[in-house]
């Protein structure tokens, strides 16, 4: 089971690492490392699930029978599409805090708001 | 033209954000090209429903057929949620000319509606597709959006209630995302209605066991089914009015939609309400949903705050009809749907009107108001006994409708949870009474305050006597709840 389904266990280590961070962090930033951690976890899986054993980049060629199934990494191309699109609204509203508060750290910007 | 009325409901809405951010120079030109997104969403979602009668329509994206491309359908099951979305879109178009216009600065007021623009594209999307990856492309369009627009409230707070609903809206869409995965894997099809065809065989695959998993928790994140609604209130209660007004009516009820979508035309009722114990867990969630949303409604200071709480205990009754997985309960649930976009919409609309002329929604400041603002309490007074489910009201009919439900499928527990939710819906709705009517106003409170504007005073009422319309003769929301059901639970599904 771990010997054939090995890249699983890690792409989810690696999704967990990220769920990790999200939770146990205070820092937005950090936060959002964990977040993009996480994300590229499950895109790796996307991608390891149209691996064909043997089988070559998806690019039509005389030379080659077996091809890997080119549809997850298309989805996938969507899926970091919006990833990087969330991280990038994520980061301008880590600006923007820091602005109008002057910190990122989750527990100084609510200790701001309760004593103005 | 009227063949591709399933692609244009979706289409304009998306072509007119990217309008609105060239014309931002000309603010209330904007504001009209949302409004235009808005109504021909409604005419395409009022001429679809007017349709769906004679069986489900597909409609294949740029001519590819169904298993292959991306399909869009159109049937029983969402012609509610894309009328719900779009009257409410209208509504809150019409609301928010004025209300945007206090609450946020002239320059990022073209944004909003930018913003709006998308997440009503993504709302349909979500609504009408037919592909799995398709919903989640479409789920993060809308929910990106969302951030931005909460992100535009008018006090600082909203800038981590924003932060904190993107880093939870983006676990829990990725959780899907990795649900979808698992489908994928077993099946190799992404279509909603061959994954059905094709997961017939699968049955007592783990891997499908984890893909239901995955997916219904990342969508009870979105749905807000306690205990992931900790995003809800603030996020609701920060948001600039207009944008709150439609957010608590259509965004959560979508997520719920394609709850039921996924549920029983994607997995199959057998495999997630009999084979895995997904009823039994959306009961209890929503028992518990319902008596800590309606608690901690009753002791919020802020009347926004204090809507969004009451949203969480609403979306538990939402929850429990469709976890009953019969036609009464899943009927009982859409009707609930309906009638509780019209009711929260309303009051999220008669918050903002508060907002506008006292600039803030906290109860202490409402002492006294009552006579003072007259229709905007009544309008509030009307809604809230609505939310506590009083003849004849909206809430009442779905309420009943629920009720019957839970004693068909003998559901005990969750009964006297739904009766103790209504009792401390009556506390919380008679907070407000009482701050309004039976406290002194404060002694210097300027005597002449400028009046609401008619078109947000008109916007809150339509939905005000909407809900009352719908009380009294439940005949439409019944019969669109009943024909979701029957499509949902039938063969008339996708």
């Amino acid at each position: 089971m771990i010997g054939t389904h090995y890249v699983y266990w890690l792409l989810f280590a690696l999704m967990m690492i990220g769920l990790y961070v999200v939770i146990s962090h205070g820092n937005l930033l950090k936060k959002l490392i964990g977040l993009t951690l996480f994300q590229v976890g499950v895109f790796l899986f996307f991608i390891s699930i149209g691996k064909v054993d043997g089988g070559s980049a998806p690019i039509v060629s005389d030379d080659v029978e077996t091809y890997s199934h080119p549809l997850p990494q298309v989805l996938i191309l969507t899926a970091i599409v919006v990833g990087v699109a969330t991280l990038a609204v994520g980061l301008g509203l880590a600006v923007r805090i820091f602005e109008t508060y002057g910190t990122v750290e989750e527990e100084d910007v609510l200790e701001r708001d309760t004593t103005p | 033209m009227t063949a591709h009325l399933p692609a244009l409901q979706v289409l304009v809405p998306l072509g007119c954000a990217p309008l609105c951010l060239l014309l931002r120079r000309f603010r209330t030109v904007t504001w009209l090209v949302f409004l235009l997104a808005a109504l021909s969403s409604l005419a395409c979602a009022v001429l679809l429903a007017t349709r769906v009668d004679d069986g489900p329509l597909h409609y294949e994206m740029g001519g590819w057929p169904a298993p292959y491309g991306i399909e869009f359908v159109v049937a029983g099951f969402n012609t509610p949620v894309l009328l719900v979305v779009s009257v409410v879109a209208v509504v809150a178009a019409v609301y928010a000319r004025r209300s945007v216009g206090d609450e946020v600065d002239d320059r990022r007021a073209p944004l909003v509606y930018t913003c709006l623009c998308l997440t009503l594209t993504g709302l349909l999307g979500l609504t009408v597709t037919g592909d799995v990856f398709n919903a989640f492309v479409f789920l993060e369009i809308s929910s990106l959006s969302t951030y931005a627009l909460i992100a535009m409230g008018r006090r600082r707070r909203a800038l981590l209630a924003s932060f904190r609903y993107l880093v939870i809206g983006t676990v829990g869409a990725t959780f899907v995302l990795i649900g979808i995965g698992f489908a994928y894997a077993v099946t190799g099809t992404l279509n909603m209605a061959d994954l059905a065809d094709r997961l017939t065989d699968l049955d007592g695959n783990r891997a499908l066991y984890a893909a239901v998993v995955f997916v219904f928790v990342g969508l009870a994140v979105k749905m807000a089914v306690f205990p992931l609604h900790a995003w809800l209130p603030a996020a609701y209660g920060e948001a600039p009015s207009a944008v709150s007004t439609f957010l608590a009516a259509a965004s959560t009820k979508v997520a719920i939609y394609v709850f039921c979508r996924f549920a029983f035309t994607v997995f199959g009722a057998g495999l997630v309400f009999t084979t895995m114990p997904v009823g039994e867990v959306g009961l209890l969630l929503a028992a518990l949903a319902m008596l800590v949303g309606s608690a901690a409604a009753c002791f919020q200071r802020d009347l926004k705050y204090l809507l969004a709480w009451s949203s969480v205990a609403q979306i538990g009754y939402i929850v429990a009809g469709i976890s009953l997985a019969t036609a009464a309960g899943v009927s009982a649930g859409y009707l609930h749907v309906i009638n509780h976009a019209v009711i929260k919409g309303a009051l999220f609309g008669a918050a903002g009107l508060l907002v506008l002329r006292l600039g803030s929604a906290r109860l202490d400041d409402l002492a006294g108001l009552g006579r003072r603002m007259p229709w905007t309490f009544a309008a509030i007074v009307v809604t809230g006994l609505g939310l506590v489910g009083v003849p004849p009201t909206a809430g009442f009919a779905s309420k009943w409708a629920l009720v019957s439900a839970l004693l068909d499928a003998g559901a005990w527990p969750v009964l006297v949870a739904v009766l103790a939710s209504s009792l401390l819906a009556l506390v919380y709705v008679g907070r407000i009474v009482e701050a309004a009517w039976f406290r002194d106003p404060p002694a210097d409170l300027p005597a002449d305050q400028p009046r609401a504007p008619v078109s947000m005073v008109a916007a809150v009422w339509a939905l005000v006597l909407l809900s009352v319309y719908f009380g009294i003769d439940a005949s439409l929301p019944g019969g669109l709840a009943d024909a979701a059901a029957a499509a949902l639970l039938g063969t008339g599904g996708a």
